[in-house]
C-alpha cells in the first residue's frame, strides 16, 4: 500500500524550485519521447525550444504569443489566491474577443482615436460579463465556479461560430465564416516595426505590474489573500465575501477579455472561428507555474508561448504531430503537481495489514481469560 | 496479594520523536489491576500521545510494553480492543442521524452481532453502571454529556481490562461529573483498570490511586493524589518557575456597555441550538462570565455579537445606546468591539499567513490603511508591539502564525485585541488548551482591560477559570441564558445546575465557601 506522509516542514527554497524541476522532467521526458519517435532527441529540443527565438523575427513573435497567455494569467492569479477556480479563461477571452469585434465593425469607416478604446472596452466588458455570470450564480446559488465557468467555455466558443457564420460574417467575404477585416482605428499600434508586437504586449506588462500592487500593498488584495486560506477569519474580521468575490472574478474575466480583444484588434485584425489555440487554458497551467506570482507568471508566460511556436516549428521542419504542444503543456502541469505534492509529502510504501499473528491471539484471548 | 500478580499494563522506556518534537521521552508506567491511575500533565506534555501508543494509533520508536506481564506490540486499535482495551476520546466519533445502538454496531464492527440483542445488552449495562440512555435514540438528540455515556457504554460491552478516557470531565456539568465517578469506582471495584487523563487537580485527587505526572515529554514525578495537596501536583505539571494560583479583586461595573435584549435565534446549523429570549448587560469595568457545556449555543451567542449572524433587529443588541443588531462585524469593530474567537488557528489568526498580516487582520481599523493601501510598516510596528508587551515567543512578526504554540498564539491574539483599546471585549474560551503560565498571562490582561473601564463577556467551559475572572457569572444551557449573579454570591454547585437547565430561583441559598 502506497502512503503519503507529511514532511512536517515546508521548504520555501523549494516551492520555487519546483516550477524550474518540472519544467527540466518535461524536457527529459521529451527527450525520451523523441528517442522513441525515431527523431534525434537534441535536435527536437532545439527546434522546439531555441529555433523560434534564434533571430528577431522569433522573439517579436514570441512577444506576440506572450501577451494574450500573460493577461489572462495574471488574471487568474488573482482569483486564484482567493480560491476561486476561474477555468473559464478561454470562454472569458472568447467573449472579450466577440463584443470587441462587434464594436470595431460598427466603425469601420470611422477614423478616430476613440474607436481603439470603444473597443478594448468593449472586449473587456464581453470578458467582465461572461465570469461576473459565473460570479452572480456562485455569489446567489453558491453554485460550483468551476462547473460553470467551464459549461459557459463552451457556451461562448458556440457563441462565437453562430456570429461569425452570421450576423457578423462579412457580406463581401465570399460566404467564408470571417468578419470584414477591421478599420486601422481599430487596431492596436504595432510597438516596434518590422515587427507584429503592439501594444497589447505593454498593456500585460501593465496588468502585471497593476496586479502585483494590488495583491502585496492594497488592502482589497490582502482581503482576497485571507478570504482564499481562511473564510472564518476573512468572515470574522468583517470583510465583504460577495464583494470580494464580485472583484476577483470580473477582474480575471476583464483581463481574459481584454487578452481576447487584443487578439482579433491585434494581430488578427478580424473577428474568425479561432482567436485562441486554448491561451485561457494555457494560462490556467501558467498560472500555477508562477507560482501565482506576477514574476513568475511573466517567467512562465514566455515559456507557454515558445512552447506553442516550438509545436509549430517542430510540426513544420521535423514533422511532428502540432498534438506535441498540448501533450508538453500536459506534462508540465503533472510534473509540477507530483513535485508540489513530494515537496510537501513523503511516499511510505506500507507492507500489507498482516493478519493477527496465532502467538498474539491466544496471548489476547488468555488475558480476557 | 495484588503485588503478587504484574501490573496489568506496564510501559517501560517508551519515547516517540515527531518532526521538531520529541513528545515522549524514556516514559515508563505501571497500571495495576483494579486501579484509577491519572496521567497528569500541561497541553502539550505528551499525554495524548502516550495515549495513542497504549491504543496502537501511534507506534513508539523505542521501548516496550508489557500486558499482564507479557511483552506486547499493540499493532492498531482493533488489537487494543481485542486486548480488552478500550478508550474514550475527547472528541466524540459518534454519526449524528444515527441511533445509539446503530453507532456502537458500527464500531464494533463484526462482534456487534444481532441489533436486538446488542440493544439489550446496551441497556443491561447502562442500568447496572447507572449511565441511563435509551438505545434507541438518535444521537443528535442527545446531550453531550449523553454522548459521552455512549463512548463509555461503547468500551463496557466489550470484555474490558483498561478503560483510558482522555480529559472526560471538560464537557460535562460539575454533578455530571460526580456521576461520571460514581461509575468510574464502580468500574474499578470490579477489577478494570482505569487510566485517567486530566489536568484538572482536584478531580485527579478525588478519584484517582495513583497519579503520574509528565512534563515536556518526560515523568517529572509520580504520585499518591490522596497524600498530595494541589499544589504540589501543580508543582510537578510546571515546574518551578511558572506562578500557579493568583485572586484578583471583584469590581462592580457602572454604566450599561453591551446589551442583549430578547435575542432569538434559530441557528443556521441543523444540529445547532436555537437561542431562546437571551438578555444580557455587561456593564462598562467589569467581567461577565458565562459557563455552559459545548453546544449549548454558545457558538450561535458569539456569531451574534460578533455580527458574523446579524439579528433581525437592530435593537436587540445595543453598544452603549447605539443599535448594532444589523451591522456586520467590521462596523462593530469601528465602534470598538474586540472580539476574541474560540478557533484560534482558522478565525483568530490565519495559519500561512505572518504575525504582520495577522496583525493586520482585525487592526486595519486602527490607521494601518490609507487610500485603500496598506501601511506595512505600522502593521510590522503594531506586531512587534504585541510580541514585546504581551511575550510571545516567537522568531519574529515574520514568523507564519501556525509555526506558534497554541499559548504564544492566544497571547498574540488576545494582545491584539486588546491593544487596539477596545470599548467592548469578548472572548471565547480563552485559555482553551493554553499552559498555566500563558493563562495567567492572559487572565491579568483581561482583568488589567476591565480596571482600564472596557466591558467584557467571556464564554468559558472552565468553570474555575470564570470564578476566578469573572465579577458577575451565568450558564447557558439549550440557547437559554440564566440571570446573571455577582460571582461572590454564585457557588460551583449553583452554577452546576444552572449549567444543567435550572434556574430556578430557590436554586440560590448557599453562598460561596472561596
Amino acid at each position: 500500500m502506497i502512503k503519503l506522509e507529511p514532511r512536517g516542514e515546508r521548504s520555501s527554497t523549494m516551492a520555487y524550485l519546483s516550477p524550474v524541476l518540472a519544467a527540466l522532467l518535461t524536457m527529459l521526458t521529451g527527450l525520451i519521447l523523441f528517442t522513441l519517435l525515431g527523431v534525434d532527441p537534441v535536435e527536437a529540443l532545439i527546434t522546439i525550444l531555441y529555433v523560434p527565438i534564434s533571430d528577431t523575427h522569433g522573439l517579436a513573435e514570441l512577444c506576440v504569443k506572450t501577451a494574450p497567455i500573460l493577461l489572462c494569467a495574471i488574471g487568474l492569479s488573482v482569483v486564484f489566491k482567493a480560491k476561486i477556480w476561474n477555468i473559464g479563461a478561454e470562454g472569458q477571452l472568447l467573449m472579450g474577443g466577440l463584443f470587441g469585434s462587434y464594436m470595431a465593425l460598427q466603425f469601420i469607416e470611422v477614423e478616430a482615436f476613440w474607436v481603439l478604446p470603444l473597443v478594448l472596452i468593449a472586449g473587456v466588458l464581453g470578458g467582465m460579463c461572461w465570469s461576473g455570470i459565473a460570479a452572480l450564480l456562485k455569489v446567489r446559488f453558491n453554485t460550483n465556479e468551476i462547473l460553470t465557468t467551464i459549461m459557459m467555455n463552451y457556451i461562448a466558443l458556440n457563441i462565437l461560430l453562430w456570429a461569425v457564420h452570421g450576423p457578423l460574417k462579412d457580406p463581401d467575404g465570399y460566404n467564408f465564416p470571417e468578419s470584414a477585416l477591421f478599420g486601422d482605428a481599430a487596431l492596436l499600434p504595432i510597438l516596434i516595426d518590422n515587427t507584429r508586437v503592439h501594444f497589447g504586449m505593454a498593456l500585460a506588462l501593465f496588468a502585471v505590474v497593476a496586479v502585483w500592487v494590488l495583491m502585496s500593498r492594497s488592502f482589497y488584495g490582502f482581503q482576497i489573500k485571507v478570504m482564499g486560506m481562511d473564510t472564518g477569519a476573512a468572515r470574522l474580521s468583517g470583510f465583504k465575501e460577495k464583494r470580494l468575490t464580485y472583484f476577483a472574478l470580473l477582474l480575471s474575466g476583464g483581463l481574459a477579455g481584454l487578452a481576447g480583444v487584443g487578439e482579433v484588434a491585434g494581430p488578427i485584425g478580424q473577428l474568425i472561428p479561432q482567436i485562441s489555440p486554448g491561451y485561457g487554458y494555457a494560462a490556467i497551467i501558467v498560472a500555477f507555474l508562477g507560482r501565482l506570482h506576477p514574476l513568475g507568471i511573466l517567467l512562465a508566460s514566455l515559456l507557454m508561448a515558445l512552447l506553442y511556436m516550438g509545436g509549430e516549428m517542430a510540426q513544420i521542419s521535423l514533422g511532428l504531430p502540432l498534438a506535441l504542444t498540448g501533450l508538453f503543456q500536459g506534462m508540465l502541469l503533472f510534473y509540477l503537481l507530483a513535485c508540489d505534492v513530494l515537496i510537501s509529502f513523503r511516499i511510505r510504501l506500507k507492507p500489507k495489514k498482516i493478519t493477527t499473528s496465532p502467538r498474539l491471539s491466544t496471548l489476547a484471548s488468555e488475558t480476557q481469560g | 496479594m495484588q503485588h503478587t500478580l504484574p501490573p496489568r499494563l506496564t510501559l517501560r522506556g517508551i519515547s516517540k520523536q515527531y518532526p521538531g518534537c520529541l513528545a515522549n521521552d524514556d516514559i515508563h508506567l505501571d497500571i495495576a489491576a483494579a486501579e484509577i491511575h491519572a496521567l497528569l500533565g500541561e497541553n502539550g506534555a505528551g499525554k495524548s500521545t502516550l495515549m495513542k501508543v497504549i491504543y496502537g494509533l501511534v507506534k513508539p520508536d523505542q521501548g516496550e510494553i508489557l500486558w499482564d506481564g507479557l511483552p506486547i506490540e499493540v499493532k492498531d486499535p482493533a488489537h487494543a480492543r481485542q486486548l480488552g482495551i478500550g478508550m474514550v476520546f475527547q472528541h466524540f466519533s459518534l454519526f449524528e442521524t444515527l441511533t445509539v445502538t446503530e453507532n456502537i454496531a458500527l464500531a464494533l464492527g463484526n462482534e456487534a452481532g444481532e441489533l436486538n440483542a446488542l440493544a439489550e445488552k446496551i441497556r443491561a449495562v447502562s442500568e447496572k453502571y447507572g449511565m441511563a440512555i435509551n438505545p434507541d435514540r438518535e444521537i443528535h438528540t442527545l446531550s453531550v454529556g449523553e454522548r459521552q455515556r455512549v463512548e463509555i457504554v461503547r468500551c463496557l460491552v466489550q470484555d474490558i481490562q483498561l478503560l483510558i478516557l482522555d480529559e472526560p470531565t471538560s464537557v460535562l456539568t460539575p454533578q455530571e461529573v460526580d456521576t461520571l465517578f460514581i461509575t468510574l469506582r464502580q468500574l474499578a471495584n470490579e477489577g478494570c483498570s482505569i487510566l485517567f487523563i486530566s489536568h484538572k487537580l482536584n478531580e485527579v485527587k478525588a478519584l484517582c490511586h495513583k497519579a503520574t505526572v509528565l512534563r515536556a515529554g518526560q515523568v517529572s514525578g509520580e504520585c499518591i493524589p490522596a497524600d498530595e495537596d494541589t499544589t504540589s501536583m501543580a508543582r510537578l505539571m510546571v515546574g518551578d518557575d511558572t506562578p500557579i494560583s493568583t485572586t484578583y479583586p471583584k469590581r462592580q461595573g457602572s454604566t450599561p456597555l453591551l446589551k442583549i435584549i430578547d435575542l432569538n435565534r434559530a441557528s443556521p446549523d441543523p444540529f445547532g441550538v436555537d437561542l431562546k429570549h437571551i438578555n444580557l448587560t455587561v456593564n462598562a469595568g467589569e467581567i461577565v462570565g458565562i459557563a455552559g457545556v459545548a453546544g449549548n449555543g454558545q457558538e450561535e451567542l458569539l456569531a451574534s455579537l460578533s455580527g458574523e449572524l446579524p439579528c433581525q433587529d437592530e435593537r436587540t443588541i445595543t453598544f452603549a445606546q447605539t443599535p448594532m443588531g444589523t451591522q456586520p462585524p467590521d462596523q462593530r469593530r469601528q465602534w470598538g468591539l474586540a472580539f476574541v474567537p474560540e478557533e484560534r488557528l482558522g478565525r483568530g489568526a490565519v495559519p500561512e499567513m505572518s504575525l504582520t498580516e495577522n496583525a493586520l487582520l482585525t487592526g486595519f481599523l486602527t490607521g494601518m490603511v490609507s487610500k485603500g493601501m496598506v501601511a506595512w510598516q505600522k502593521a510590522e510596528t503594531f506586531a512587534d508591539n504585541i510580541i514585546a508587551q504581551y511575550k510571545v515567543k516567537t522568531a519574529g512578526r515574520q514568523a507564519q502564525a501556525d509555526s506558534l504554540s497554541g499559548g504564544n498564539l492566544q497571547k498574540f491574539i488576545i494582545g491584539r485585541e486588546i491593544m487596539q483599546n477596545p470599548r467592548i471585549l469578548i472572548a471565547a474560551h480563552p485559555t482553551w488548551g493554553v499552559d498555566i503560565g500563558a493563562a495567567t498571562a492572559i487572565h491579568k490582561a483581561l482583568i488589567q482591560l476591565r480596571d482600564q473601564g472596557a466591558a467584557i463577556l467571556v464564554v468559558s467551559e472552565d468553570i474555575d477559570e470564570l470564578f476566578l475572572i469573572s465579577d458577575r457569572i451565568g450558564a447557558i444551557c439549550d440557547g437559554a441564558l440564566s440571570p446573571i449573579k455577582p460571582t461572590p454570591e454564585s457557588s460551583i454547585e449553583q452554577l452546576g445546575r444552572m449549567m444543567a437547565g435550572d434556574f430556578s430561583p430557590s436554586n440560590s441559598n448557599e453562598r460561596v465557601n472561596s
